[in-house]
């Protein structure tokens, strides 16, 4: 359109003086002021984005790095196992948090048993998940009891936020999550090279917890994947079978006419009325188990098929009538010329429409609360028929938890869940790009 | 078996007779030589090898799957029914609920049983004929897993067994059913093989059924959201009557239990349509300049090359999850906001005082400005890539008509291009609208919980949406109408969306048939 704003210049450059300079000047600033609205509608739309992205990733990259501190552990036979019989039940239970403590006061040069309130200041620099990782040591290999280990202990989420600066150490010692004197362990412990900040991967494997430092993504990003699988499962074959009906076989009446206006406005329908029909339907009528990731998949597929069956219907269509009159025309009955020369040749275009799809219901939290997808899960799923969460219900479920250190496993999941869909969308517009055929 | 063996075993079963039809089709092709005499086309097959072995994997596995199917679907009520007339005369005297109790109880039970060892499961059948005591029936039910309350009585053990009985009962006749049902199936495909038989049309008639089928799976899924929220909605208007719930101002659904305070108008609904509306409105007002000027740019001034770079940006904004959306208001959106009005509180609140009024900023951390307007950026893009549609939709001759008259180029906009985009315009609006009033995540985490009749934008506010979740995240009890309002609310929800987005769809059509 950049030449008509050259014409509409033209009569002032061209030499013959308008009848109100004036008035043309006015048309001219108005002009120009219109078209800087533009400018700046777009630029704020780009300016939300840009702050979206840096206050996710500012306040989430933190929670990939996570304080943990290297101990000499000595796993001392008489705390673990006084009676001297090794079942795994005695071993399951025994107070490890003690070893862990013992570990500590060693390496802060307590030689003795320090005094009370000096103990419990020391043992909140630890997590109080340390017990479940020294214990899985144990039992990794029970003939380890009595000897000194190196164990990477996970500090407590306060050490945690202070050495990540979440916590000032301006604020004075009183109002300060941790006093001085534990700010100067912290320190002492940083100088050792004891103390340090390693890559998290324990929000890759660990499930809910209610400490921010032993909870992770593990439950959530196997429930999403069961639930993905089962979209992909249900969702394409049914999807492209009801697009290639619609598009090659149905005939013009008023049942196909419902058919298509009815997909049209199932895929504007509020994504909370889907879970409502899963709960109603999957749960209450058929009695399949709460919080399972096959109902998560079923509402999903649901959801996600009318997005699935207009990109499909769209592909198939684009596919020129010459390819089917050629099939036709050598002998091949409609559904070989279906199956074997426009499916195949719409199968980009169906690709990249169920890709957005997939898009769709791997970021979507509503109707899985509805069905119960809200659980405090803490061991892996391996079946899709187990209790477990998703991605985005994990982050719902982190942002309303109190605690402060989980502001940044909140943003920390959200940048994983960010990830996984720029990389979908990516191979969606790979796709399109490389196998996209012009006819 | 369990029905996904029998139906993995069906499709192996299925997956043999493929391979047994294609080796019997090209026997019969070999075999029929006399056929050559009779006819010109001599013994040549009606189809290709290939759908003779399709037949056979049709007339195999299909009738035994979906007998399968509907057996896994029907018999656990029949089971339970099996085992409810079986409950003693005491038992039966009682009401629903506290059948229902026990029966759950003893449901409970038998998952337990069914992991016992044959020993253990004869010494639970011996406790109804009084051979083992309850006492020892309990203790190896606890050594397995099994919570129980208290000690249970008799019969209910003696039912968790018949239950398990049952159950086994049901899958042995299902097995053996399917696949008798597979086996004639597969002798009357594979005899029926021969040259003259058209396997292609059945093969193909058959997918084509696949194909009917699949394409009415979107109108069974709306059936089934209109029947499943509609029944739950007459439930609930069954215990609130319905000028209380929609002409109600108070919103107040926790001291409302299932028999006191009937009809009491706690479940109002003004409120929650007055946040959703309110928080629309302000998210349209933050969408429609922002994203119509955008459009305008994108379509009618902007480079190609700018063009291509832009819109996908602004179209990221509609792909982000909603959850992504409402975290961001909660952490970062509205405590800016909160700290803007703090900062700027002092000088209207002095202006205020000049005009003799008593003004303040004082915004909630959750509040109707948080939700809107981080809502508003959300539907930025449904506006501006169906207006950018739109605008470029308009024939270039009144363009160029306009240019003619010597209009520049935003006056053409405005005063030709605007007015022939119109309708279709207000219909990516209302479809933006629908959008805004459906949408959960943001406004469950931004706009708070009270259900408050303000107009004041900086105060919370709650929705549809979000008592919707409130009522059915938690401890679900389907007979109490603080559950059961969630369905109505759902149900209303549906119908204004719909309205909103069959009256947009029905405006963008007619506009575009204007110009077509």
């Amino acid at each position: 359109m950049a030449t008509t704003t050259d014409t509409a210049a033209m009569p002032a450059k061209g030499g013959y003086q308008p009848l109100d300079s004036s008035l043309l000047r006015k048309r001219y600033a108005s002009e120009r002021r219109y078209k800087a609205y533009g400018l700046v509608a777009i630029l704020i739309g780009l300016g939300f984005l840009v702050m979206l992205f840096t206050s996710i990733i500012g306040n989430g990259w933190p929670a990939f790095l996570q304080s943990s501190i290297t101990l000499d552990v000595y796993l001392d036979k008489e705390v673990i196992n006084p009676d001297g019989n090794a079942d795994e039940q005695a071993l399951f239970r025994a107070n490890y948090t003690k070893l862990a403590r013992q570990a500590l006061y060693k390496k802060l040069g307590f030689s003795e048993l320090p005094d009370r309130v000096t103990r419990r200041k020391l043992n909140q620099l630890l997590s109080r998940g340390v017990d479940v990782q020294i214990r899985d040591v144990v039992l990794a290999d029970q003939s380890r009891i009595g000897q000194t280990v190196e164990i990477d202990l996970f500090a407590h989420g306060d050490v945690d936020a202070l050495l990540k600066g979440a916590i000032s150490r301006d604020t004075p010692s009183d109002r300060r999550q941790l006093d001085d004197q534990q700010v100067e362990w912290v320190d002492k412990l940083v100088a050792d090279g004891v103390l340090a900040k390693k890559f998290n991967w324990g929000l890759f494997k660990f499930g809910a917890s209610s400490q921010p430092e032993t909870a992770g993504l593990l439950v959530a990003l196997i429930g999403s994947f069961f639930m993905m699988l089962t979209v992909i499962v249900l969702a394409v074959p049914l999807g492209v079978a009801a697009a290639a009906y619609l598009e090659e076989f149905a005939p013009k009446n008023w049942l196909t006419d419902i058919i298509e206006v009815n997909i049209n406005n199932l895929a504007a329908v509020p994504s909370i009325v889907f879970g409502l029909l899963g709960l109603a339907v999957f749960i209450n009528m058929f009695g399949l188990p709460r919080s399972a990731a096959v109902i998560g998949g079923l509402v999903l597929t649901l959801m996600t098929l009318p997005t699935i069956i207009i990109a499909t219907r769209a592909a198939i269509r684009a596919v020129p009538p010459s390819i089917r009159e050629a099939a036709l025309g050598v002998g091949a009955s409609k559904m070989q010329t279906l199956f074997h020369h426009t499916l195949p040749l719409a199968l980009p275009g169906i690709l990249t429409g169920t890709i957005i799809g997939l898009v769709q219901a791997l970021g979507e939290t509503a109707p899985l609360l509805m069905i119960g997808m809200v659980a405090f899960v803490v061991d892996a799923p391996s079946t899709p028929f187990e209790p477990s969460t998703a991605l985005p219900v994990q982050i719902y479920m982190w942002a309303t938890s109190a605690e402060r250190g989980f502001v940044e496993r909140t943003a920390g999941a959200t940048i994983v869940l960010l990830m996984f869909l720029i990389v979908m969308n990516a191979t969606a517009v790979i796709l399109r790009r490389r196998f996209e055929r012009k006819w | 078996m369990s029905t996904q063996l029998i139906i993995l075993g069906l499709l192996i079963a299925g997956l043999i007779a493929f391979f047994l039809g294609i080796a019997r089709a090209r026997a019969a092709a070999n075999k029929f030589p006399e056929i050559k005499m009779h006819s010109r086309l001599g013994y040549k097959m009606h189809s290709r090898l290939g759908y003779y072995g399709a037949y056979c994997l049709i007339w195999t596995a299909i009738p035994a799957i979906i007998l399968t199917l509907l057996w896994g679907a029907f018999s656990p009520n029949l089971v339970y029914r099996m085992v409810q007339a079986e409950l003693p005369q005491s038992v039966q005297e009682l009401s629903d609920a506290e059948q229902n109790l026990i029966m759950g109880r003893i449901g409970s039970i038998a998952e337990g049983v069914q992991k016992l060892s044959y020993e253990d499961k004869k010494i639970l059948r011996g406790v109804r004929i009084g051979v083992s005591t309850v006492e020892t029936a309990a203790e190896i039910l606890r050594n397995n897993g099994v919570i129980l309350g208290g000690l249970p009585e008799p019969y209910i053990i003696g039912l968790a067994y018949d239950q398990v009985v049952f159950k086994d009962w049901s899958r042995w006749l299902i097995t053996v059913i399917a696949y008798v049902m597979a086996f004639i199936g597969f002798q009357f495909a594979y005899l029926s093989i021969q040259p003259r038989l058209p396997a292609r049309n059945y093969v193909e008639g058959v997918i084509q059924i696949g194909l009917i089928m699949a394409s009415t799976v979107a109108v069974l899924t709306t059936i089934g959201i209109v029947l499943s929220v509609v029944f739950e909605s007459i439930r609930f208007f069954q215990y609130i009557s319905l000028e209380n719930f929609y002409l109600g101002t108070v919103w107040d659904p926790r001291f409302t239990s299932a028999d006191a305070n009937r009809g009491e108008g706690q479940f109002g609904f003004l409120p929650l349509l007055w946040g959703t509306i309110y928080i629309s409105i302000v998210a349209l007002l933050v969408a429609v300049p922002i994203g119509l000027y955008a459009a305008i740019y994108l379509s009618e001034y902007a480079g190609s090359k700018f063009r291509a770079v832009a819109k996908p940006l602004l179209e990221i904004l509609a792909g982000i999850p909603t959850i992504v959306y409402g975290f961001f208001a909660l952490i970062t959106f509205g405590p800016m906001l909160r700290d803007a009005g703090d900062a700027v509180d002092p000088y209207v609140a002095y202006l205020g005082s000049l005009i003799g009024l008593d003004l303040g900023v004082d915004i909630a951390a959750t509040s109707v400005l948080t939700a809107g307007i981080v809502m508003g950026i959300m539907i930025i893009p449904f506006v501006s890539s169906l207006s950018d549609d739109i605008i470029s939709a308009v024939p270039q001759s009144l363009r160029e008509g306009s240019y003619g008259l010597g209009a520049t180029q935003s006056e053409t906009i405005r005063r030709v291009i605007l007015p022939a985009a119109l309708p279709g315009i207000v219909g990516a609006v209302l479809l933006a609208a629908s959008r805004a009033i459906g949408e959960t995540m943001i406004v469950v985490l931004a706009a708070g919980i009270a259900a408050n009749l303000t107009i004041n934008p900086f105060e919370s506010v709650t929705t549809i949406t979000v008592k919707i979740v409130s009522q059915l995240t938690g401890d679900l009890e389907f007979n109490s109408p603080q559950t059961l309002v969630a369905f109505a609310l759902g149900l209303t929800l549906f119908v204004i969306t719909l309205i909103l987005n069959i009256y947009a769809l029905y405006i963008v059509r007619k506009y575009k048939e204007q110009y077509d």
